[in-house]
């Protein structure tokens, strides 16, 4: 199968501006060579911390914010240089949902407003058939027809998701980037937006790129998972493998740090300290063997650390600090005979 | 005194909002108590009151909106609803610490960090600047945070949210209390960051002999890091418990939608999540009787009268919902 995005070393650096003539000093490495793919029908989840660069990741790949280096390919064609304007065909295809949607809905437009634009951009259907079909999307994400006449701020946080994928499935998408759609959510309204979730993805077809924090509705969200840490991708496996069998010390530690809903249960943590570096000035060497002030990091600066295949559908990164000894000699190996190369 | 005895206890606690709608109960008659020593944890989902709780105890409460309109707060002995406003200042703080889920909000970002700090010291104890001085450095040390002479010049944007929080943990054990209140403390950070704030307080906790109130709204953190669960809902407590009597017998319907509706890793991937349907009433529509049933739209005489919390074996306190406590049948 095709897949339906494929994106390749993708890079967004930030400038970083200052001095007294305000000259560009630095750049934030947001996004600093990230390769993934997405097949028709499936759900990618993109874990990480907090300035791992996840959203940034998220924003570029719908072309809202600049790339800087790689390429994006969606449906086939290649969209990292297109102009706006002929971005906005593909827009259809090509959707987003937010974290708060408070934020990425127009307080002054009623649900109907909101829910017809995308129509009017996109000049489909007439007054009347626009009507039918918002109340069909409002009953779909499980509103009540009368939430058309009413304003977002008359409706609870789990209501105005609902409203904000209304939106986003308005055109029958292919894709779309959900970044963080149910942080904000109580847990009780969560499982109701991650069940919405699963059921529009059966029926529409829909892949999701799903960024969250939370590893374990990540987990249950997705058929694969990618780590990141400050910029890169350290790790990308089908959901299952990467909670069994994670191989990169990063996840290893994102996992054990995750706090279980069980009180019999004994809590293992992986020591960590400090907090993840600054993307202004990265680690020259392995990012997490540096946190982790591993006695080898100073041999990793400026090693090739890409992805490898070190077993089927499981890429982890080619890092001697982040793997454990028998993983890294069977990583060098392949990056040796050349077998594994790119991803 | 030893562990195990009462330290706090909340008694009938009724805070009510001036609204245009007019006074409303955002806590509805709500009680605990607190042994030394112990860490008792509130869960509940956003407006079911556990702040407000929380900032009852120490009367920090919006102004002139929120009230105490009932009930007593029995810390070591005094009420703390009717003591006044100066001795209050000296248990707050100084017996009494509190940790807020921002610590932007908590800190000043004018200040340096050891200004801020030392504040506590000569607050509260007599202590010269210097010592006071010294003091914050060695708290800074008990933290963990790294070269904390070096970080005792900082304001606070230098600082990383986790580094930010341990500032804010310093300040709050600074006088050594008897209690910490922590609402939300490690809900702004991120897992991992999470996972040393939660076991840096519970160290501490063990280390300085304190008893610490646990808000959250993640059943993960109360698993791992309580003895003592105090569910509410909707203003009320639903259910109380020790933790693993909880997490193994939940009796009140709320409780058991909660825990079911948690993705958790070994659920199976992409299966339909149970869900706990419709929402929270808002706090002016509640009604008098049982607010669960209120919310699975039913109707009836379980809306009209408030059910009695009852103690459904030794320690195990559920609201007795004819409806939604299904206790004694299940769980023999």
């Amino acid at each position: 199968m095709n897949p339906l995005l494929s994106v390749r070393d993708l890079k967004v650096h930030f400038p970083v501006h200052g001095g007294l003539l305000m000259r560009r000093i630095a750049a934030v490495k947001a996004v600093d060579g990230v390769s993934l793919d997405i097949l028709p029908g499936e759900t990618l989840g993109l874990v990480g911390e907090s300035g791992c660069g996840k959203s940034t990741l998220g924003k570029a790949i719908v072309r809202l914010n600049p790339i800087t280096a790689g390429a994006v390919h969606f449906n086939g064609r290649d969209i990292t240089r297109l102009s706006s304007g002929m971005l906005r065909p593909l827009r259809r295809d090509l959707q987003m949902i937010f974290q708060d949607p408070a934020e990425s809905l127009n307080a002054r437009h009623s649900v109907r407003e909101i829910l017809e634009e995308p129509f009017l951009i996109h000049g489909v259907g007439t007054a009347a058939e626009r009507r039918q079909w918002i109340a069909g999307l409002l009953d779909r994400v499980g509103l009540p027809a009368a939430s058309a006449d009413r304003y977002p701020f008359e409706f609870s946080g789990g209501q105005r998701q609902r409203i904000g994928i209304a939106r986003a499935i308005a055109l029958k998408p292919k894709l779309i980037i959900c970044d963080e759609p149910v942080s904000a959510l109580d847990v009780s309204v969560q499982s109701q937006v991650v069940n919405l979730l699963l059921e529009l993805q059966r029926e529409m077809g829909l892949s999701y790129l799903f960024i969250a924090h939370d590893l374990a509705v990540v987990k249950h969200i997705s058929d694969r998972v990618a780590v990141m840490y400050l910029g890169k991708i350290v790790e990308l496996a089908d959901s299952e493998t990467i909670y069994h069998s994670p191989r990169h010390a990063y996840t290893k530690a994102l996992l054990s740090a995750i706090p279980h809903p069980d009180p019999t249960r004994e809590v293992r943590r992986m020591p960590l300290d400090g907090d993840v570096p600054s993307p202004i000035n990265p680690p020259a060497g392995s990012a997490f063997g540096h946190r982790l002030g591993h006695p080898h990091y100073e041999e990793t600066v400026g090693m090739d650390m890409r992805l490898v295949e070190i077993a089927p559908r499981h890429w982890v990164a080619a890092d001697p600090c982040c793997l454990v000894e028998e993983d890294w000699q069977k990583v060098r190996g392949m990056m040796n005979s050349d077998v594994a190369v790119g991803k | 005194m030893s562990d195990g005895e009462v330290l706090l206890e909340v008694e009938e606690l009724i805070t009510a909002f001036d609204t245009d709608r007019g006074l409303i109960r955002a806590v509805d008659r709500v009680g605990f108590t607190v042994k030394r020593g112990r860490t008792l944890g509130i869960v509940g989902e956003s407006g079911c009151g556990k702040s407000v709780t929380a900032m009852s105890i120490i009367r920090l409460l919006p102004q002139p909106a929120g009230r105490i309109l009932q009930g007593r707060v029995m810390f070591k002995g005094r009420d703390l609803t009717k003591i006044p406003a100066k001795e209050l200042r000296k248990v707050r703080g100084g017996e009494i610490g509190v940790i807020f889920q921002e610590p932007m909000t908590a800190l000043n970002p004018v200040h340096r960090i050891g200004r801020q700090l030392s504040e506590c010291f000569l607050l509260h104890k007599k202590m010269s600047r210097k010592e006071a001085w010294e003091a914050s450095v060695e708290m800074l040390r008990l933290v963990r945070i790294p070269s904390p002479e070096m970080r005792m010049g900082d304001y606070p944007h230098q600082l990383s949210g986790g580094m930010r929080q341990r500032v804010v943990i310093a300040m709050a054990l600074a006088c050594r209390p008897d209690l910490v209140i922590a609402d939300e403390p490690t809900t702004a950070l991120d897992v991992t960051v999470q996972a040393q704030i939660l076991d840096l307080m519970g160290r501490l906790r063990e280390e300085l002999g304190m008893a610490l109130i646990l808000i959250t709204h993640d059943l993960g953190v109360i698993a791992e890091n309580c003895d003592d669960v105090v569910v509410m809902y909707a203003g009320r407590v639903v259910e109380k418990a020790p933790v693993k009597e909880l997490f193994a017998r939940p009796l009140h319907a709320y409780t058991r939608g909660l825990l079911a509706s948690i993705p958790r890793m070994d659920s199976a991937p992409k299966s339909v999540l149970p869900t706990i349907p419709g929402m929270v009433a808002g706090m002016a529509d509640f009604v008098p009787g049982c607010r669960f049933c209120q919310r699975m739209e039913r109707r009836g005489p379980t809306l009209r009268e408030r059910p009695d919390f009852i103690e459904a074996s030794p320690g195990h306190w559920v609201e007795a919902c004819p409806i939604c406590y299904a206790g004694k049948e299940e769980n023999p």
